[in-house]
């Protein structure tokens, strides 16, 4: 395996930063729709409902039913890939910005309001950090989803990690295929691993407080 | 500063009653107010129209000579301190940065609210050097909701708002709190109104009781008043069979002596009211005490026959 990657170092730098590249912006794009989008249900729960009952829906399709979904719809490459891993990762994290910011306490939200706090100091001092904890293991959860999930683009042609597996098999060339296997499952811990520290980095002052 | 209430009625949407029906209630300044009433009777959202959490559907609420149902709700809870039952405190931020909590929304420069916040812990009887730092949670019960005093205080506001304020404490840590807050209230002349279930705590804090029913003032009288002329049944039966000895757990025996003393030389502390020495008289079999000040001179006596003249007329009327 080892002995593959230094015998085709450009092949797997490629596929790497390939894979990358499709989780990164996807996992933004996540962040991007889940963060303002599960506020915006808190505020709105009529509205939330619906929302969640359709996220729980998206959840329950498998990463590479949703990648093939996209063959019609989008056609091959990298944005129906991106598309794809987008929609898998955004129902963790949505759900977990949703239920971190309505589980917390009504009655903190309302001494806060009673000192005299604008909704939007409420928000920004006492609803999103109290939620911190539980919006960050949504990311955490959505970042890895994707990573691994990432692995299944080479099905439509978005490259990644994938490739040298698909190929591997194809050419049953099988220190590619580990090879490929191998920095999937790496990259995937390295992302778990990474995460969990900027979280605990980042929540300390709520776990400070934390019972 | 005085708060008035005129007229002010709240109709909560899908429900037909009014959960508050054509208020009217004055509290003078420096005075404390109690609301209570059965559940469901409107005081706590009586007292929440006052600061504007819940908005009024008719009616004036003036604040000193401001009229609130016309001021911005946001800069107006600045200027009214605010105690809720379960206290309420931030869990990530430490006990200096709740203390802060007014001040720093009002904008205060960081020496100021130091300062402020030490005398505050120093106020509600907590050691700032060892408290300041800690976290919520790092407290006890009592500690915390001293805490959640001493950040409604922290602005100096003029009037203070109190939901429950020892619901959460337990009944030992409760009398003395009570007490300390009392004395804390008084002293800086703050204008209160505090919502409570318990009639000896309104009895207690209270400067005037008003009692409430399906969103009407049924009585508004001081708390002797209240024992002793309940306005009709329901409030007989509110502030309880024994109200006449709660009428006599207001007065100080050294505030109720005759000339004299007893003719067996039993005595008794000036500072117990006149409930305990009814007690004592009972227990030891007495028919009279002599009471004594706090340096032991003697300051008079208290008869059973005395304290029977006092109790009488708590009959409804």
């Amino acid at each position: 395996m080892a002995g593959w990657i230094a015998a085709n170092p450009q092949i797997f730098v490629v596929a790497l930063q390939n894979h990358l590249w499709l989780s990164g912006i996807a996992l933004v794009a996540v962040l991007l729709i889940a963060l303002p989008l599960g506020l915006v249900l808190t505020r709105q729960r009529g509205l939330a409902n619906a929302a969640i009952a359709i996220v729980n829906i998206l959840r329950t399709v498998p990463s590479l039913a949703l990648l093939v979904i996209m063959l019609p719809l989008l056609g091959t490459g990298f944005l129906p890939s991106v598309v794809a891993l987008t929609l898998y990762g955004l129902p963790a994290l949505l759900l977990n910005t949703y239920t971190g910011l309505t589980q917390v306490d009504a009655d903190i939200v309302e001494a806060a309001r009673g000192q005299g706090f604008s909704d939007r100091q409420v928000m920004m001092k006492i609803e999103i950090p109290l939620a911190l904890p539980v919006i960050f293991a949504g990311i955490r959860t959505a970042a890895v989803q994707i990573v691994s999930a990432a692995t299944l683009a080479a099905f439509i042609g978005g490259g990644g990690l994938g490739e040298l597996i698909t190929a591997g098999m194809a050419n049953f060339n099988f220190p590619q295929l580990v090879a490929g296997a191998v920095a999937v499952a790496a990259l995937a811990l390295v992302v778990e691993v990474g995460f969990a520290a900027v979280e605990r980095l980042l929540t300390r002052q709520v776990r400070m407080g934390a019972a | 500063m005085t708060i008035r209430l005129e007229a002010v009625t709240k109709v909560f949407s899908g429900v037909a009653r009014p959960a508050v029906d054509a208020l009217d209630l004055t509290i003078e300044k420096g005075q404390v107010c109690v609301l209570i009433g059965p559940s469901g009777c409107g005081k706590t959202t009586t007292m929440r129209m006052v600061n504007r959490l819940i908005e009024p559907t008719s009616g004036r609420i003036f604040v000193g000579e401001r009229d609130v149902t016309k001021a911005d709700p946001v800069e107006l809870r600045r200027h009214i301190g605010y105690v809720i039952q379960q206290i309420g405190l931030f869990p990530h931020m430490t006990i200096a940065q709740n203390v802060a909590t007014v001040p720093k929304l009002l904008g205060w420069d960081v020496a100021r609210i130091k300062a402020r916040s030490e005398e505050m812990l120093d106020l509600v009887g907590l050691d700032p050097k060892l408290y300041l730092s800690r976290y919520p949670r790092h407290l006890s019960g009592g500690q915390r909701q001293r805490i959640g005093v001493a950040r409604a205080l922290a602005a100096d506001p003029p009037v203070m708002l109190m939901d429950e304020p020892f619901g959460a404490v337990d009944p030992i840590v409760r009398g003395r709190l009570q007490e300390e807050f009392l004395s804390i209230l008084k002293r800086l002349s703050k204008t209160v109104i505090l919502v409570t279930h318990d009639i000896d705590e309104a009895i207690h804090m209270g400067d005037v009781v008003a009692i409430m029913r399906d969103g009407k003032l049924v009585q508004y009288d001081t708390p002797d008043r209240i024992l002793a002329a309940p306005a009709n049944e329901f409030v007989a039966d509110f502030v309880g069979a024994d109200r006449a000895l709660r009428r006599l757990s207001l007065v100080r025996a050294a505030d109720a002596v005759e000339p004299g003393g007893a003719s067996d030389g039993f005595s008794l502390p000036g500072s117990l009211s006149m409930r305990s020495v009814l007690s004592a008289l009972l227990a030891e079999g007495r028919e009279a005490a002599t009471i004594l000040s706090e340096d032991g001179q003697p300051l008079g006596r208290i008869t059973l026959a005395a304290i029977r003249v006092r109790g009488a007329g708590t009959a409804v009327s």
